[in-house]
């Protein structure tokens, strides 16, 4: 693979969470940071794990979420390796970002359940996940989205987001954050 | 059936081997393993070949194995019309950190353009 460029300029600034806001259809939604996984009996873990297990087959993009519930865990203990937020309505995990390491960069995604959809859950999560990745050191974020997701594109390029790589089936960004990237 | 597997170096590319070489045996398919440049790897062509040779000693299967120059999904497709294969099998991709599977630009190319039916192998 030929080496990613990045963008010159930070990124942001950026909120930090906790957060709670108004979503678009009025409910109430906070955005907590999930310090990885904490041992067998972790609630919030299997809450997000429940997320996924119901996470509707058509909004998969690029073999992930995987279907099943052990497969679900395998993969979220993948990313519990990295910074996490979740997106809570009351004790239902709504959404999910991620930043996971490759060597010293990270790779980003989001997820929200098809329920939360279309109510600027997403806009929030991103937000918050960067600002918290620039809060804990994070410089150089990657992510691939599929093309034709024209409002994932929109969205990571609100953010700061620069195309990087066009000519495939999946459309390569990248971003940059310094401390300068955490709002104060 | 008259089988070409294109193989650039890649992980990929070594899974479809291993599971195209194990069907070939099984189903008694006609192999053709076409060594293709692929800029996204690092081995030559012939480690590659090299590989390809030892795997195929190891099934104890019968294969022609060829270097393919030039660019390797215009040649693919055009060696599978050319010469009547009835099918081109590729590496179905590699998985980010995350695990997103991204497929290689030489399975993007032959998937758009060839007439023959084309196996991803996962």
């Amino acid at each position: 693979m030929s080496e990613r460029p990045y963008p010159d300029e930070p990124a942001g600034p950026f909120p930090t969470p906790p957060r709670t806001f108004t979503d678009g259809e009025g409910r109430e939604i906070t955005i907590r940071v999930h310090e990885g996984r904490n041992g067998a009996a972790d609630d919030a873990f299997d809450a997000l794990v429940r997320m996924y297990v119901d996470f509707d087959p058509a909004d998969r993009a690029q073999g992930i979420p995987p279907i099943g519930e052990r497969r679900v865990r395998d993969w979220l203990d993948v990313l519990m390796g990295g910074f996490n937020v979740i997106a809570w309505h009351d004790d239902r995990a709504v959404g999910h970002a991620t930043l996971v390491p490759d060597g010293a960069v990270y790779e980003l995604a989001i997820f929200v359940h098809q329920d939360y959809q279309h109510a600027g859950v997403g806009t929030e999560l991103i937000r918050l996940l960067l600002g918290y990745g620039a809060s804990e050191g994070v410089e150089r974020v990657w992510l691939t989205v599929e093309r034709w997701n024209q409002p994932a594109v929109s969205l990571y390029h609100s953010q700061g987001f620069e195309t990087t790589e066009a000519e495939s089936f999946e459309l390569e960004m990248s971003l940059s954050l310094d401390q300068s990237s955490v709002e104060s | 059936m008259k089988v070409l597997l294109g193989i650039g170096g890649s992980e990929d590319s070594f899974r479809a081997l291993s599971q195209t070489v194990e069907r070939a045996v099984a189903a008694g398919d006609e192999l053709t393993v076409g060594i293709v440049e692929n800029p996204e790897t690092a081995q030559t062509p012939d480690e590659i070949a090299a590989a390809v040779e030892e795997r195929l000693a190891a099934a104890g299967l019968d294969a022609e194995v060829r270097q393919i120059p030039g660019d390797p999904g215009a040649e693919l497709v055009r060696i599978a019309e050319d010469e009547g294969f009835d099918s081109i099998v590729l590496g179905g991709g590699e998985r980010s950190p995350m695990g997103k599977i991204r497929l290689g630009h030489i399975a993007e190319f032959v998937l758009l353009n060839s007439r023959v039916t084309v196996t991803l192998v996962r």
